[in-house]
């Protein structure tokens, strides 16, 4: 509905057909200089945002995320690298020349000015004619709700509203791509819960490229068609969420997207279905689909399998299953799951989490002897 | 004085429909001593004022004779008092002009950037403000004579600005490090170039601290003695004029004069906190 409101104005920059993806960053570097060192923020990342796409990224704090998109809204320039906005190099290009909009995670609305004045001053920039920018500030402020609250200051909005003032003002300009900085980090759970849905409904509606920083993996993984996961500066993993919490590529994103369960161990030869030995000591040992690559046997590995995909019961079940013995240490009833905690003879631990459906009660209970049993196909080895 | 001071405290509540026990009545000190301190304050303005309207009868305006509206009427009888007094209103006026922009400036760089020299500035910012200023109008008129610069008008209004600038750079320092960042960051990103940022933004939200300096430097300025007696050769200002006329015996126009000037000062703060509020 809105990208109509473009073709009646004599609008610059976007061309109809707009050439590559929405962004692409190449082997970009963000350093600082921090007394006699230099810190990289961002040490060299290569990613590729198509149209249209709502794409996270997703990392503790201090992981480089906000720094790539400040890099992507012009106010940082990379140390090294070239940043593209739908195929053209804005590397060195200051942020009121380019094609993007931000949402801050301060909202940043302007306090002397009221809601209508806010959402229009990015028209006003570009000179659109008067009446066009009214209607068009109007037809926003409806999308988000707000169009009985143009008149009213900032100061005089809930928080939740002054977040879709801050959406409104941006995505107004009708942007290449729009930029999302923790934008819910300032509300409570509920609110956060019901603009989640909402951002998700005003991206379908606008179809404009959504950019999300987040170090909420809640947050990344329901919200998101596909999501950079960052650590120390550098992308651990890039996926669709489905692909990123089922198969984690690294110790990182194992730990840090939900619960995996890590066990240590030695890959040992492959078995006549394709299948990899874990050796894991003491006489355990498991399975695994697949090897990261460059690892052949002897090397040292850790073994990942999420809670969910562990079944637990009190004996040793049929079939070629990955099966450890252990004991009960923990059991935590959580109403539609129980959790349990199983301390393997090898001294690690595992958590398991069993649904409570109407047949089976508890398995086991603290100090019982157990086995412990998944499919190779959800456990893997990562890079050591 | 606000309104809530002067409303009575509310009766004691349920003297009659209560039945239960009788609240005790604590003596609220903090009233009385707010009343107190605000009689010590303005007591001197409202004898300046009383004895503008005062009908004395000999040379000195000291004692209470007669109301009098005579002095209003003849607000500008002395030709040289008149003289003084607008040299000190145009001083000041310049002063507020020159040392806010100035100032405001300099509290803009030293609340926003950091930059050579920095600490440096704002040594030099506090020890304007806390040297003496008998120390300072010496310092300055030695040194209009070493450059030999004939001392007059303009030397008092470089040294007014020169002590001004200080006290607008703080207040404008303490707005802009309050100020959010993301605020100029935004408009940037909505396309606005540094000056368009700096004139829709950045000086709308330091406006009311703009204005609060300049005030300030009026005040200042105009009631400036010590410096001004140093750097101001011929030129007389209200103040001196003022000290220069006690043995003679003071005018009873110096006094409408000053209620005048303090109903104008109290105009312009009372219009700087209006618009300060409806800012927010």
């Amino acid at each position: 509905m809105v990208t109509t409101a473009n073709s009646s104005t004599q609008e610059p920059v976007t061309a109809p057909e707009r050439p590559g993806p929405a962004i692409s960053l190449e082997r970009v570097v963000k350093a600082y200089r921090s007394g006699p060192e230099t810190v990289r923020a961002v040490g060299g990342v290569d990613l590729e945002i198509d149209h249209g796409e709502f794409f996270s990224l997703l990392g503790p704090s201090g992981c480089g995320k906000t720094t790539t998109m400040r890099m992507i809204a012009g106010f940082e320039e990379p140390t090294e690298g070239v940043v593209r906005l739908s195929g053209r190099d804005v590397t060195g290009v200051a942020a009121n020349h380019r094609d993007v909009n931000m949402v801050f995670q301060s909202y940043a609305l302007f306090p002397h000015m009221s809601v209508a004045a806010n959402v229009a001053f990015g028209l006003e920039r570009r000179k659109v004619a008067k009446q066009e920018i009214r209607r068009r500030v109007e037809e926003m402020l409806e999308l988000v709700e707000l169009g009985h609250r143009a008149k009213h200051r900032p100061a005089q909005l809930s928080g939740g509203q002054q977040q879709r003032v801050a959406l409104a003002r941006a995505l107004v300009n009708e942007p290449g791509a729009l930029l999302l900085d923790e934008p819910l980090g300032a509300l409570d759970l509920k609110l956060r819960q019901s603009m989640q849905v909402e951002l998700k409904r005003i991206q379908r509606e606008v179809g404009i490229t959504f950019v999300y920083v987040t170090h909420d993996q809640g947050e990344a993984l329901t919200m998101s068609d596909r999501v950079a996961v960052m650590n120390n500066g550098l992308v651990e993993q890039l996926g669709t969420p489905a692909e990123i919490y089922e198969r984690p590529a690294t110790m990182f994103v194992a730990d840090f997207i939900g619960t995996s369960n890590l066990l240590t161990g030695t890959v040992g030869d492959a078995d006549p279905a394709g299948h990899h030995r874990v050796d894991l000591g003491q006489g355990l040992t498991a399975l695994v689909a697949e090897l990261p690559r460059g690892t052949s046997a002897g090397a040292s590995t850790h073994l990942t399998v999420r809670p969910e995909k562990v079944r637990i019961g009190t004996e040793r079940p049929e079939g070629d299953l990955c099966a450890l013995p252990g004991t009960v240490t923990e059991t935590v009833y959580m109403g539609a799951a129980t959790h349990y905690q199983v301390a393997l003879a090898n001294g690690s631990e595992m958590t398991v989490y069993q649904q409570n459906s109407t047949d089976s009660a508890l398995v086991a209970g603290r100090g019982d002897p157990v086995w412990v049993s998944w499919s190779p196909r959800h456990s893997y080895a990562l890079p050591f | 004085m606000s309104a809530s001071l002067d409303t009575p405290a509310p009766p004691p509540p349920g003297a009659t429909t209560d039945p239960g026990p009788r609240p005790r009545r604590r003596t609220d000190w903090g009233r009385y001593y707010t009343w107190l301190v605000l009689a010590w304050l303005f007591t001197p303005i409202v004898f300046m004022v009383a004895f503008s309207f005062n009908d004395p009868a000999g040379k000195h305006n000291i004692t209470w004779q007669g109301f009098t509206l005579h002095w209003y009427a003849n607000a500008f009888a002395h030709g040289t008092l008149n003289e003084a007094m607008f040299n000190s209103v145009s001083i000041a006026l310049l002063s507020m002009v020159i040392a806010g922009a100035l100032g405001s400036l300099l509290g803009l760089a030293l609340g926003r950037f950091s930059f050579r020299g920095k600490q440096l500035t704002n040594l030099v910012m506090f020890s304007a403000i806390s040297a003496p200023e008998v120390v300072l109008g010496a310092a300055l008129l030695s040194t209009f004579l070493m450059m030999n610069v004939t001392t007059g008008y303009w030397t008092t209004v470089i040294a007014h600005v020169m002590f001004c600038v200080s006290f607008v750079a703080i207040t404008v320092r303490a707005r802009v490090v309050t100020l959010d960042p993301a605020l100029e960051e935004a408009a940037r990103d909505l396309g606005a170039g540094p000056l368009t940022t700096f004139r829709l933004v950045t000086l709308p939200m330091l406006f009311p601290a703009i204005m609060a300096g300049g005030l300030l430097a009026f005040a200042l300025s105009i009631d400036d003695y010590i410096i001004t007696t140093f750097v101001s050769g011929d030129v007389t200002t209200f103040p001196l004029w003022v000290w220069g006329s006690t043995r003679v015996g003071i005018p009873p126009q110096v006094n409408v004069m000053g209620t005048l000037l303090f109903g104008v000062g109290l105009i312009m703060a009372v219009v700087n906190v209006v618009m300060a509020r409806r800012r927010r």
